[in-house]
């Protein structure tokens, strides 16, 4: 026995064990949220299920699980109940319903059946009846189908001429106005709201509300053309007519080949990374999210990084070592460990109520009481970040200073360099990779952060990008989406549990691919760094 | 050099027998302490010009403590006191008002570990004319040669300067650490067992080398190889527990020690 364990087969079993062990909690971890995340768009059938007491429902079906029998004795036969995703919730007041598979009479897959996108109230389930143009119908049936697919584009191309005037027309008026008048504001703060500058100020604003009312008059001819609707009949005998503007696409997944469903699954996938969040976020895409989150760490980076290796310089090589430098480091280390809510609560604190206070008190006083600075942002939030990876960074740049032989800085000093051209020509170089992987541990960390965002900046739904073609282009104090706070904000907060929750896992397969791709990034940059300045056998 | 002064008889007179010779480095009752550690006791000497000088020793002796006095890398160290004076070619190297960089351009040094810079061989030996503002490439182009030609090493890397110092052999490493500090054309190189992690082949280059350096530059070599001391040096130095005991010309010092110690020493009776 004594001998079995100084041999040191048992210690080799056990790490394995340990890698093992760990190794299977991540890929079970990556597994579930795979299989959950990458079947969500994939084109479901639409199942009609005929119930025993003649009704019938229509849907996708969605689950199947089992019924709890408490107390029947053993033995007895299982019984089981299934999800279906019936959608019309403006007409059956709900989107899922559970049907006992015990009632169930008869399960048909009709080919007629059509499943319409909406912009509002979920999708529609049904069958196509017929497309109305002005109240008249230009087509029934199969016809119909038709006509719909080829109107489709029409009313998108429609609306998104009406969106376009809505919010880059009408928007860039209205930003315009808004500045014109801050600054009368502004001038009658200063007592000269009567003078000439703010008449001529006043006409500005006129001659664009002029334009204004031009812009709503070409808008209301727009909307004039939106005349062509689909009427759909719902399983039970309800007619539901929806103007062709409202919807995103109408397909029969029932007579879809597997070529159709892949190039559905495409096009899903394209709206989940590129387009606007709908319904309260259970639906459309997630891209105001990306775009936030990607800004945010992009920011913290910029703010983080320089801090840290700043810092790190100076403990490592001017700071004379000795107790209080030792607890320094043990102080910076330790506050890696610190809550990420406290830092939350110190950057609004801090940043938000102070520092964004004094700056709109000083620089924005026109707007005041509605805050610029002064309350949550994009900036503020990538701060409290950097200050939460700050440890991260510096204590990763520290390691690699203290990997650095003593003989290159010796090295260097024997030639007439001096202290400062030896750190710069000679040491930061070779700390790179060690600066680099502080980095990337930083960005994980950071776009994997929900809490501290909760209360400096991020937003459920925030109506414009921080960057966009407005003056001066980069708005930090812009509130912003992140996709962390949206899985919270979809799986926990939302209004349509059933709807959000397949979101929740979509997204979070999303923010493991961001953060993967941006540590690729910075692992591909540390790598030929490395290879530049290899230490080799120093 | 603006002041040369000669070796005085009455400190030495068992040194070189040969003509008075130019001193370069003047080494007047230097002491030095590392906190209270005395670690060089009263130390005086001459080093001559375009000579090989070396010093030998046991382990912990001061000779490198002694050799890195000549380029002050001891101040790097904390606690270091030091009294006594040294000058360099008639300069007082411990005068407050030195610059020490320009110091230690002036007084080049290779380690007992060959320490190449992680950038390519070509930067390495353009490193100190870079640090002394050369930015010309041509200038330093030739810089480079010159001194890849002069550590004897230009045959072996002129098609690869480019490539990274660090896929040298140790010894290709070693003399490429010579190059970066001959290229600065010092007065004084200071070698600090230079060979001491090399494989004898190495080593033979290695000291050929210094051989040819000699007629240029001023060597001080730290060895713990008395057979090196032997072979390469003029003039050679035994240091014991922080005092020079014995100095004076190699061959006198290895064939007729005057030093009970020194004999002992180079007899392989303690060390």
């Amino acid at each position: 026995m004594k001998n079995f364990w100084k041999s040191g087969d048992p210690f080799i079993w056990l790490t394995a064990g340990g890698l093992a062990f760990s190794l299977l909690m991540v890929a079970g971890l990556v597994l579930l949220i795979l299989a959950n995340g990458l079947g969500f768009f994939w084109p479901k059938d639409v199942a009609l299920l005929v119930l025993d007491d003649k009704t019938a429902v229509m849907g996708q079906v969605m689950e199947r699980e089992e019924i709890p029998q408490p107390g029947a004795p053993p033995g007895t036969p299982k019984k089981y109940r299934i999800q279906v995703k019936q959608g019309n919730r403006d007409i059956y007041g709900q989107d899922f319903a559970w049907v006992d598979e015990s009632r169930i009479v008869r399960r048909e897959r009709p080919d007629d059946a059509v499943v319409i996108e909406r912009r509002e109230w979920g999708n529609l389930y049904g069958t196509l009846k017929e497309v109305r143009e002005d109240g008249q119908t230009v087509g029934g049936g199969e016809e119909g189908w038709n006509t719909l697919q080829e109107r489709l584009p029409q009313a998108a191309h429609l609306l998104a001429e009406i969106r376009r005037i809505e919010k880059t027309e009408i928007g860039a008026i209205n930003h315009a106005q808004e500045k014109i008048r801050l600054q009368i504001k502004k001038l009658s703060s200063q007592g000269r709201g009567e003078g000439p500058e703010a008449a001529r100020l006043k006409g500005q604003l006129d001659a664009l509300q002029a334009v204004y009312t031009e812009k709503e008059t070409a808008l209301a001819a727009h909307r004039k053309k939106d005349t062509v609707s689909v009427v759909v009949s719902a399983v039970g005998g309800q007619e539901k007519e929806l103007p062709l503007t409202q919807v995103i696409r109408a397909y029969r997944p029932n007579v879809m080949g597997p070529g159709a469903k892949t190039a559905f699954y495409a096009a899903k996938v394209w709206e989940f990374v590129s387009d606007d969040p709908r319904e309260s976020n259970t639906e459309g895409g997630v891209f105001p999210a990306i775009f936030g989150t990607v800004m945010m760490v992009m920011i913290m980076s910029l703010v983080a990084t320089p801090l840290g290796v700043l810092a790190a310089f100076y403990l490592r090589e001017y700071a004379k070592q000795g107790p209080f430098v030792s607890t320094v480091r043990i102080a910076v280390n330790n506050l890696a460990g610190v809550p990420s809510i406290v830092f939350g609560v110190f950057g609004v604190g801090f940043f938000v109520y102070f520092v964004g206070g004094s700056i709109d008190r000083l620089f924005y006083p026109e707007s005041l009481p509605t805050p610029t600075f002064g309350t949550g942002g994009i900036f503020w939030a990538s701060l409290t970040l950097a200050l939460l990876t700050l440890p991260v960074v510096i204590v990763a740049t520290e390691e690699g200073l203290a990997a650095i032989p003593g003989g290159l800085r010796e090295a260097s000093l024997a030639l007439g360099a001096t202290k400062f051209e030896t750190t710069w020509r000679i040491v930061l170089p070779a700390v790179m990779p060690s600066i680099l992987t502080g980095l990337i541990l930083a960005m994980a960390r950071a776009a994997g952060e929900v809490a501290p965002l909760m209360i400096t900046g991020v937003v459920k739904l925030a109506p414009a990008l921080p960057l966009d073609s407005f003056w001066p282009f980069l708005h930090l104090d812009r509130k912003f989406m992140h996709l962390g706070f949206h899985i919270y904000d979809v799986g926990f907060q939302s209004p349509n549990v059933d709807a959000a929750r397949p979101m929740v896992f979509t997204t979070t397969l999303l923010l493991l691919g961001i953060v993967l791709v941006l540590n690729l990034a910075a692992i591909v940059l540390r790598n030929r760094l490395r290879k530049k300045y290899a230490l080799g056998t120093l | 050099m603006p002041l040369e002064t000669r070796l005085a008889p009455d400190l030495h007179a068992n040194a070189s027998t040969e003509t008075p010779e130019s001193i370069m480095v003047e080494i007047r009752t230097l002491s030095l302490w590392y906190s209270e550690k005395q670690a060089l006791k009263n130390i005086s000497m001459d080093v001559p010009k375009h000579r090989i000088t070396a010093y030998i020793g046991p382990s912990g002796c001061g000779k490198t403590t002694l050799l890195r006095c000549l380029n002050r890398m001891n101040d790097l160290v904390d606690g270091v006191r030091t009294s006594g004076t040294i000058r360099i070619g008639g300069t007082d190297i411990y005068d407050s008002a030195l610059d020490v960089t320009d110091l230690r351009k002036r007084v080049g040094m290779v380690f007992q570990k060959s320490n190449p810079f992680p950038k390519s061989i070509y930067e390495n030996a353009a490193y100190g004319p870079r640090i002394l503002g050369a930015s010309d490439r041509r200038e330093l182009d030739q810089i480079v040669e010159r001194s890849l030609r002069g550590a004897a090493l230009w045959d072996e890397v002129k098609d690869r300067l480019n490539d990274s110092a660090l896929g040298l052999s140790g010894g290709q490493q070693q003399r490429l650490c010579i190059a970066r500090a001959i290229a600065v054309e010092p007065d004084v190189l200071l070698m600090d067992e230079p060979c001491s992690a090399l494989d004898p082949i190495a080593t033979a280059k290695i000291e050929e080398l210094m051989m040819t350096l000699k007629n240029r530059y001023t060597i001080v070599i730290v060895t713990h190889n008395m057979q090196q001391a032997a072979r390469v040096s003029d003039i050679t130095g035994f240091m014991l527990l922080g005092e020079l005991v014995e100095i004076g010309a190699t061959r006198d010092l290895f064939t007729n020690p005057k030093d009970r110690r020194t004999e002992d020493y180079i007899t392989g009776r303690f060390g």
